[in-house]
This record gives structure tokens, sequence and C-alpha cells, in this order.
């Protein structure tokens, strides 16, 4: 065998390899969404959406588990997305000198992969265990927790991609710099900040692990202040339980979430796509 | 005081205000890891008074006589990442070379989008896959044929031994694999991409084939990025929790082979957290919570380091 022959054929052999691995990734893709396509849309219906999640045995919906989650998930981002922005703002505009901005961007980075269930057992110990009783709010808080790093990022990094002609623009007509920032630099990366909140959004909507601890779960209706349904832990305890009904429910549940989260992951690209062309 | 001087003092004011205001939110951010660490370390307090260094050691875990050991739960989360590495790295490295390399031009938009989504998928979802669909089905097809064509190996014989179960500590690590093959796929093309065309296009203009490009060209210029996007599935594979208490089987029990159900922190913690009864077993808990941080913290750490001087090198090469 030639040392040219060889050659040829450890590229061709790394190269089918490697086409090899593109294909192993979509196919779990496909075989995922072929599974919850399949087993979810059984289960859609008007019951889904308007009864409550039942006792085994009887026929029900997710109502209050979807109202729960949709409760939850807003106010989790109402209160991550202002702090979010914030301090992305101050990392992207006014962190040039110091130490504060290196250390906020490394330590953000690294709870942006922090494990999600150690900040449910963090609002566990500062919230729950201190007020005594699992609740809405609480869940709300550990998802918010979820949101910050994702929105602290984007933010950054949109406003690092507005150019600083247009800031010096600004100063140059004497706007102060809370102007200058509001209006001409957050503004200019609005379409940038928007996708990280529809990130965040993603994330947090799919999450169980946080709300375990939090939010628990609830068999009705309830307001934030008591244990509240949420569609990831009901489609957990109902796919972990042995009824066939209560299955049928967490793949319709399952459905849903995954449906939200992957169209929200495609706004965002299409969103993201014309701020990155500037 | 003309107006125009009261204005400026005003806008000046507002102007610290604002400052300010985005300093102590960023500031907050900072002190919020401080913040998790230590509520950690106060929830897990008793347990750390009652077992002391010898929680990470031990391996009796028996809510009933108030014993406490992680060791069977650590092991569990290092071994089915481990897995989900061995399986994950070459995957992805072939993914990232098929993006950079390989792919038509207008195929790679659409593919790494794909790839991406994947990331995206809830990991409920891929947890209910793998206890309803993928489970039988390995239990079925793939684990029975690992069995009889090991068996007799030496070394790796023993690893694939026990009753098909289909759940288990290897299915743990093979959903772990394919959730954190988008991470370091994606991060792997990402720093295959800032590799300078000069450099690449002066190898093949001495001949190399592609892979020899990739190989020796590629690789070595991004080494840092890489090991640093492999840190950081590392990182999602170990704090990685639904998908792993679906089909880890939740075991305290040691395992004798890769086969046999055990168990991950994450995992324990799903399990048990909300039914714990007594101080002790609650505190024990949220020292495995504090453990599995901590291991968390020094892989995401030692990742965003590595990702870091891979950006300096670039600046000193430009």
């Amino acid at each position: 065998m030639t040392l040219y022959f060889r050659r040829r054929l450890i590229n061709a052999l790394s190269l089918t390899l490697s086409l090899a691995a593109m294909a192993f990734g979509l196919f779990w893709l496909l075989w995922i969404l072929y599974t919850l396509f399949s087993n979810g849309l059984p289960g859609l219906g008007m019951a889904l959406f308007t009864q409550n999640t039942p006792a085994p045995g009887s026929t029900g919906g997710l109502a209050n588990a979807i109202v729960g989650s949709l409760a939850m998930s807003s106010v989790g981002v109402a209160i991550g997305t202002p702090i979010g922005i914030l301090a992305g703002t101050y990392l992207a505009e006014f962190g040039e000198r110091g130490w504060l901005a290196p250390a906020t961007r490394f330590i953000n980075d690294i709870l942006l992969s922090a494990p999600s269930i150690v900040i449910g057992l963090f609002i566990y110990d500062v919230y729950v265990a201190q007020v005594g009783h699992f609740s809405g709010w609480a869940g709300a808080l550990a998802l918010s927790l979820l949101v910050i790093p994702v929105v602290v990022r984007t933010t950054e990094n949109m406003l690092r991609l507005v150019p600083n002609s247009m800031r010096e623009a600004a100063y140059a007509l004497g706007a102060p710099q809370w102007k200058m920032v509001l209006q001409v630099s957050l503004r200019a990366a609005k379409a940038g900040v928007v996708t990280g909140i529809l990130l965040a959004v993603a994330r947090i909507v799919g999450e169980t692990a946080p709300l375990l601890f939090t939010a628990l779960n609830n068999q009705f209706f309830s307001n934030m202040n008591q244990p509240m349904a949420n569609l990831p832990v009901v489609i957990f305890q109902f796919a972990m339980s042995p009824y066939d009904d209560w299955h049928t429910l967490a793949w319709a549940g399952a459905l849903l979430i995954g449906l939200f989260v992957l169209t929200l992951n495609i706004i965002a690209r299409v969103l993201i796509r014309p701020a990155k062309s500037h | 005081m003309t107006p125009q001087e009261l204005r400026l003092k005003r806008q000046a004011l507002q102007d610290m205000f604002f400052r300010g205001s985005t300093r102590f939110f960023a500031f907050m951010v900072l002190a919020l890891l401080a913040a998790i660490i230590l509520s950690l370390i106060h929830g897990a307090w008793p347990s750390i008074q009652a077992f002391g260094i010898g929680f990470i050691t031990g391996s009796d875990w028996n809510p009933v006589t108030e014993q406490f050991g992680g060791w069977n739960s650590i092991r569990g989360t290092l071994l089915s990442s481990f897995i989900a590495l061995l399986i994950g790295i070459p995957v992805s490295f072939g993914i990232a070379i098929f993006l950079t390399e390989l792919s038509p031009t207008w195929l790679r938009r659409p593919l790494g989008i794909a790839i991406e989504l994947l990331a995206g998928v809830p990991s409920i979802i891929f947890g209910m896959w793998g206890l309803f669909i993928f489970a039988p089905w390995f239990a079925d097809n793939i684990q029975p044929w690992l069995t009889e064509h090991t068996a007799g190996i030496p070394m790796i014989g023993w690893l694939f031994q026990g009753p098909p179960m289909g759940i288990g500590m290897f299915t743990a690590g093979l959903i772990l694999s394919v959730m954190i093959i988008p991470y370091i796929a994606s991060v792997m093309r990402d720093v295959f991409e800032v590799v300078p065309p000069m450099l690449k296009e002066s190898a093949y203009g001495l001949g190399c084939t592609t892979w020899e490009v990739v190989w020796n060209v590629v690789l070595p210029y991004t080494r840092h990025g890489v090991i640093g996007g492999v840190m950081l599935g590392l990182g999602r594979a170990l704090g990685e929790t639904m998908a792993v208490t679906f089909v880890i089987g939740n075991s305290h029990k040691a395992i004798e082979s890769l086969f046999d159900p055990g168990t991950s922190i994450a995992a324990t913690l799903a399990n048990e957290f909300t039914e714990a009864t007594g101080t002790l077993h609650t505190a024990s808990l949220i020292n495995l919570g504090l453990l599995l941080f901590l291991i968390t913290f020094v892989v995401l750490v030692l990742s965003k380091l590595l990702l870091l001087k891979l950006q300096k090198g670039e600046g000193a090469h430009s």
C-alpha cells in the first residue's frame, strides 16, 4: 500500500465517520420529535385546556397546570428581565474599567450553566423553609434566577454590536448618559435583547428541577401563595405513575411544551439574523 | 446659577443614579453566586457536622437509621457524565468537522440550527422519551447483543453483564450524551471557524487531505477552545436532572455492571427531597446539592479559563 493511497483512505474513512456523526445527531432529533407527535397528538383536545388535572381513572385536562406554568413563567420573566438588562447594560456600557465587570461576566457565564436543581435548593433554603410552605412565588423566584444570566449575556453581546459612532453622535447632541443608553444603545439593540428574553422563556417553561422544591404541585387552581400546579412537574408525576390515562395527558403536555419551546427558538433565530448582519 | 447650569447638574445627578443602578444589579449577579454557596452550606450544616468528610466516601444511604453517605450518588453522577463524554466527544467532533469543512454552504445554517434545536428540547421530554421509547427498544435489541458479544472479553466483559432492563447507568449516560452533543458541537464549530483561512489554505497548498488539515492545523490551533467546549458539556451533564431521573433506575445499591440501576446526585435530590422527613435527611440532601454545585463550579471555571485562553491567543496571532 503506497503512502498516497493510505492517506486518501484515512481521509475518506474519517470524512465518512464525520458524516455518520451528523446523521447520528439528526437521527435523535427526528426520533424524539416523531415520538413527541405520535404520542402527544391523541391527547390534544379542548378538554386539555378546560379541565383540571384528574384523579387516576377519571377524565380531565391540564388547565390548572397550563395556567400555573404561564403565571410562574410570566412573573419569573418580569422579575428577571429588568435585572438582567440593567446588569448587561453595565457590562457593555460602563464596565470598561475596574474589576466588577470582568468578575460579573465570569460568574454570569458560570450561573448560565449551573445545575438548575441547585437553584431550586437555594430558593427552598432562603424562601420556602423560611415561610414554611411551598408556593407559586417561590417557583417564580427560582425561574427568575434562571432568566437573569441568559438576559445579561445576550444584552451585553447585543449592546456591543451597536457602533460607537452612534453613541458619540448622541453625546455630541448633548444627551445625558442615561438617555443615550435607553434611547440609542438599547433601542438599536432591541431585536437582540428581545431574542434574549425569548430564549430565556424557552429555557424556563421546560424546567422541572427548580420547581420540584419550590412550587411543588397542586391538583386544583391556586393562587401564587399556595403550592401551584405547573406543566413540567405534572408531566413528571404523571409519567412516573402506572396509569395509562395519566400517561396520555403527560405526553400531550410534553407536546405542548415541546412545540412552544421549539417555536420560540425558531422565532429567536429569525429575529437575531438581521441584528448580526449589521 | 443659570438655568443651564441647573439642568447640567440635574443631568449629572440622573446619570450617576443610572450608572449606580446598573452597577448595583451587576454586583447582584456576582453576589448571587456567593449567596447560593452560603445558603447551601447553611442548609447542609447538620449533615456536615454529623458526617464530616466521611459523607463523600460513605456509601450507606439509609433514611431509617439516619445513616447518610453520598458516595453512590456522587459516583453515579461522575460515571454517567463520563459515559456521556466518551460517546459525546467523538460525535460532536464529527459534527463540527462536517459543519465547517464538508457540508455545502447552503446546508450549514439549517443543519446548525437543527443541532441547536436538539439543545433546546426540554430535558423532561428527553426523560419521557428515554423511559417509554428508548429503554424498551434498547433492552430488546441492543443490550442482549452487547452482553453476548462482550462476555468473556477481559477488562470490559463485566461492564455489560446483568439483566437487560433498559434503564440503568448506561442508558442514562447514553441519553446524557445526546443532550450534551449539541453544546459541545456548537462550541467546536464556533472555534473551528476562527481558524484563519490562510493557515488552512497553506496546508491544503502543501497537498494535505481534509482530514490532515483538521487534525494537524485546525485542532492544534483551537485545542483550548475544544477542551473548553468539552468541559462546558461536562458541566451540563453533571447537573442534568430530569432526563437522568427517568432512566437511571434510582437505586442506592452499589452497581456491578453498567446495566445495573444506579442513582446520581440530581436524581436522588429530585426523588427524595420533597418526601424527606427529619432534619438530617434534608440536610444530607442539601449536602449532596452543595457537592454537585462545587463539582460543576470547578468544571465550569476550568472551561471558562480555557476558552478565555483561546481568545487571548487569537488576539496575539492577528
